[in-house]
């Protein structure tokens, strides 16, 4: 068998167990004597919880415990935090409410819990919780996030007046009013990036395990980042110490940002298994997580570009309003802040930058990170500019960006970022290319003659990732550091384990890892393991989230890799008599460079561990472990063009092509890679056209299930057509950028430059249904 | 309660269950077979999806009642020992699974798919074939490009019986 080292299409190790339905996920554990938990939620968008009577619930059969927010706040559980500190353009800290895992006596969104019933079975759970009597005293409640900052709103919190939770701002105001005042063009646009719910098709589940002998839980839960899961219960939750805490995220059924939160209801689990004394299991139904897991998106902005009279761009200008739900989730306040405006420079050299963002409070489910987390709404500002002022100067679309291209690196942006690397003509060229823009004028008019309306459009987008060097991140207010972790543990027989901090919840980490590993010993990748995801053998690790697996995780491992390498060395130069700067390893051997010396490394492991015939003074063992912090945020990049024809008369949009070309770097794992471009183009394509999580106006969530919240499906989405082009990335070791964002942060301009070009009406809202398409054609 | 009698991945099987148990329920809690999963509970996102007498149901929308008497196929059933089914070999050489969690479904509906068109199954009747089917991360491309790698490996292997 070959070396399937970086570069291989290797097919996934993981792949058997989830093809023949042995993955293990944490709904298929079932512990000894465990119960089911089923939470009463809140049916009000805001209410005073004037009493609840669990007697009903209590004589029902099986029913073991009915826990009230009121106990919970009772035996001191902390209220949920939010780690990152943003400040507000006066100075002042953010507004954070307070925010009980169940409410004692206010709730302010539908679906909050107020209570907990637990019992023998599922279904037992179910009924009980449906026979808790909750008195309710309904307030009125605002989810309009314009309403909500206009006088004589409800107020969600005492803490947030107005509810206003910041009004941040980001670069030069006077530089870019001065550029604005001297431009010989303005564009502007009013933007609307549609609320969305992530809907990882595993929903939410956790099982808490509580051993009063050892005063120790173990919790399994859907989780990004266990350890953070751990950290945050044990610092700010007040469940237990770490080491009393073990967090298990087995296989996990996709994130997509909502697997990142701690949420209540794995608070409410442990607590409840130490009160009962036994195991508790709570999984989500699909309306449980369309109501509480952690939202996407919901921006209103407002938008300007200035451009001089060679259609330079010089200045931007933006104020967004960004919708943070009923209470601040755990990384909500970073989102719309040092992860959007940060990249409002998009791929072009833009001299004056100024946003300013308000984030505000609505009797909504929070809204949080969700697959590109600020980077798509940034990136959907600037291209939907970008392709607006093109009609409104009357130039080609690519011609505009070429112009105003950023060329030279690195580059030093207005707005924090300093761009490592890039190519941008390199990548539109082949976008270009391989949708043949240069015919596509032809193909219009042929559409035209024949009655349908074809579109084109553009997106040049770039993200920040590899998240993150923790020193930066630090003095913008996070409250954690961004590096990983890494442990290399060479077995004696030779074959390797390698634990990451890094989480696997579908991106193949188990080959892309090992394919790392393999190949540097030139070894096969089953003779590597990868754990992960336990924080019982991996001590510490920032988990997975803003494409940092590889660029982070995986140059953590290389660097323990390196150390276990330059011990192996040193092994076999004492054993073969040789200099360690001579020893080179090729195809799982360990050689005296220029000579037919060499030891296996089953042979080097072994003499590490047996250590009879070590250098003095070496301590046995084969087993190297590395912390990794990066010293830059990578910059993937690319160029998305979508051609689509609009039916006129049914107002549907169809794909004619859409090809994806990015740069993220060197690529691991091309079919991995192109796996993960995928599924972001759907996630991208379906806020475009689909998505969108919508309440009344008194707070009720009216498409809180499949049937009424489109999903992208098979017939929705075309095949893609993906193209890599590649600047290496100069930041890690392995020149990797990060992938599995990107398709979610450019695909959505595309999608809506492209209608907005076949219809000839540049005023088109996502998402861009039959029905709303209908109306920009025929008013 | 009710006694109810089925065969499942060719084994007989009679359990006692609470007549309001959905097939899916009695699969994962009562006989342990987790690969079935649950996805939603509308009967939209396919995550469930068994064969029932040969013919893809999905099992959240089918009481265990209404199962009595039948042969039951789940995912863990399909393979030959240790010889993949033609669909889940072309589902792990074409990455058609990301997180693996709408695999067994679709893998379960695509064989029916397969079943039902032969080989007149086009990418188009595909796509809206698995409209019973969500899958959060591949955007399917590489679940259409599997199946249609399967549909190929299946008819051969049918022409050459
Ligand atoms: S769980 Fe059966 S269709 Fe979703
Ligand atoms: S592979 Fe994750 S939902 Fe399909």
């Amino acid at each position: 068998m070959g070396i399937e080292g970086i570069g291989a299409r290797a097919l996934r190790k993981e792949d058997k167990r989830f093809i023949t339905g042995r993955g293990r996920y944490v709904d298929d554990i079932r512990l000894h004597g465990m119960t089911y938990a089923a939470f009463v939620r809140s049916p009000y968008a805001h209410a005073k919880v004037s009493a609840i009577d669990t007697a009903p619930a209590l004589a029902m059969p099986g029913v073991v415990a009915v826990l009230t927010g009121k106990e919970l706040v009772d035996d001191k559980i902390g209220n949920l935090i939010c780690g990152w500190m943003i400040h507000s353009r006066d100075g002042s800290p953010m507004k954070m409410g307070a925010w009980p895992a169940m409410a004692p006596e206010t709730v302010r969104f539908v679906g909050q819990a107020v209570a907990v019933v637990i019992a023998e079975t599922r279904n037992q759970a179910r009924d009980a919780a449906e026979a808790v009597v909750v008195t309710y005293e309904e307030l009125p409640a605002v989810v309009d996030m314009r309403e909500a900052v206009a006088s004589g709103a409800p107020q969600l919190h005492p803490e947030a007046p107005g509810n206003v939770i910041f009004d941040w701002t980001l670069g030069d105001e006077a530089a870019t009013e001065v550029a604005f005042n001297a431009a010989a063009n303005i564009v502007s646009l009013d933007i609307t990036n549609n609320r969305l719910a992530p809907n990882a098709i595993e929903p939410r589940a956790a099982i808490a395990e509580y051993d009063p002998a050892e005063e120790h839980f173990t919790l399994y839960t859907t989780s990004q980042n266990p350890h953070v899961a751990r950290l945050v219960l044990s610092a700010f939750y007040n469940i237990a110490q770490e080491h009393k805490l073990r967090v298990i995220a087995p296989d996990v059924g996709g994130g997509f940002g909502s697997k990142i939160f701690i949420y209540p209801e794995e608070m409410v689990a442990l607590w409840a298994a130490k009160k009962t004394g036994r195991p508790v299991k709570w999984t989500a139904d699909r309306t449980e997580s369309f109501l509480t897991d952690a939202h996407g998106r919901d921006h209103l902005t407002r938008a300007e570009m200035a451009f001089d009279k060679d259609n330079r761009i010089t200045g931007l200008r933006v104020k967004t309003h960004a919708n943070l739900g009923a209470y601040m989730s755990l990384f909500s306040s970073s989102v719309p802040t040092y992860l959007y405006a940060t990249l409002l420079s998009g791929q072009y050299d833009i001299p004056n930058i100024f946003a300013e963002v308000i984030s505000v409070y609505t009797n909504t489910a929070p809204v949080d990170a969700y697959r590109g987390a600020g980077r798509p709404e940034a990136s959907y500002v600037v291209e939907r500019l970008m392709e607006t002022a093109a009609r409104q100067l009357k130039v080609d679309p690519t011609e505009l960006r070429r112009k105003n291209f950023i060329t030279q690196f690195p580059h030093q942006t207005p707005v924090i970022m300093a761009y490592d690397i890039g190519d941008f003509n390199a990548s539109l060229d082949a976008a270009m290319k391989a949708i043949d823009y240069a015919g596509f004028a032809a193909r219009k008019a042929k559409a035209k003659s024949e009655g349908r309306l074809r579109g084109i459009g553009v997106s040049c987008y770039i993200e920040a990732c590899g998240i993150a060097p923790s020193k930066a991140v630090g003095s913008l207010g996070a409250g954690v550091g961004l590096w990983e972790s890494a442990e290399v543990r060479v077995n004696p027989v030779g074959t390797i384990e390698v634990l990451t901090g890094s989480h696997s919840h579908g991106q193949g980490h188990e080959t892309a890892f090992a394919q790392v590993v393999a190949g540097r010993l030139g070894i096969s990748i089953d003779q590597v393991q990868i754990v992960h995801g336990d924080t019982d053998k991996v001590q510490f690790g920032m988990g997975t989230y803003g494409s940092r697996s590889a660029a982070v995780g995986l140059s953590a491992i290389v660097k323990a890799m390196e150390k276990v390498e330059a011990k192996a060395k040193k092994i076999v130069a004492h054993q073969l008599e040789a200099s360690e700067n001579d020893i080179v390893i090729e195809e799982g051997q360990f050689k005296v460079a220029g000579t037919d010396k060499a030891i296996a490394l089953p042979m080097v492991a072994l003499a590490a561990y047996t250590a009879h015939n070590l250098p003095d003074g070496m301590e046995p063992g084969l087993k190297e472990s590395a912390f990794y912090d990066p010293t830059n945020f990578t910059f993937p990049a690319g160029a998305y063009i979508c051609e689509v024809e609009v039916d006129a008369d049914t107002g549907k949009t169809s794909f004619v092509n859409f090809v994806a070309a990015d740069d993220f770097g060197r690529l691991i794992n091309p079919m991995i890679v192109e796996g993960q471009v995928h599924g972001g183009l759907a996630q991208g394509i379906g806020q475009a056209l689909l998505e969108h999580a919508v309440y009344d106006e008194n707070g009720q969530l009216l498409t809180a299930s499949f049937m009424d919240y489109a999903m992208p499906r098979a017939e929705d989405l075309p095949s893609f057509n993906i193209q890599h082009t590649m600047t290496e990335c100069p930041g890690n070791p392995l020149g990797v950028k990060g992938c599995g964002e990107a398709g979610a942060i450019g695909a959505s301009a595309a999608v809506i430059n492209a209608i907005t070009d076949a219809i000839g009406n540049n005023d088109l809202a996502m998402p861009a249904s039959p029905d709303r398409v209908w109306h920009a054609i025929h008013g | 309660m009710s006694t109810i009698r089925l065969t499942v991945n060719g084994k007989p099987v009679s359990v006692e269950v609470e007549d309001r148990t959905l097939l899916v329920h009695l699969l994962r809690d009562h006989l342990g077979l987790t690969g079935t999963h649950v996805g939603c509970d509308t009967s939209q996102c396919g995550a469930c999806t068994v064969h029932i007498d040969g013919r893809a149901v999905k099992s959240c929308t089918v009481l265990v009642g209404q199962a009595n008497g039948t042969s039951i196929t789940t995912i863990e059933g399909i393979a030959n020992g240790d010889e993949l089914h033609p669909m889940q070999a072309a589902f792990r050489d074409n990455h058609g699974l990301q997180c693996g969690f709408c695999t067994p479904g679709m893998i379960m509906a695509s064989i029916d798919i397969v079943r039902r068109h032969g080989a007149g199954l086009t990418e188009d009747i595909l796509r809206q074939e698995l409209e019973g089917n969500i899958c959060r991360c591949t955007g399917y491309h590489n679940i259409v490009k599997s199946v249609l790698d399967a549909a190929g490996r299946m008819t051969a292997a049918q022409a050459a019986e």
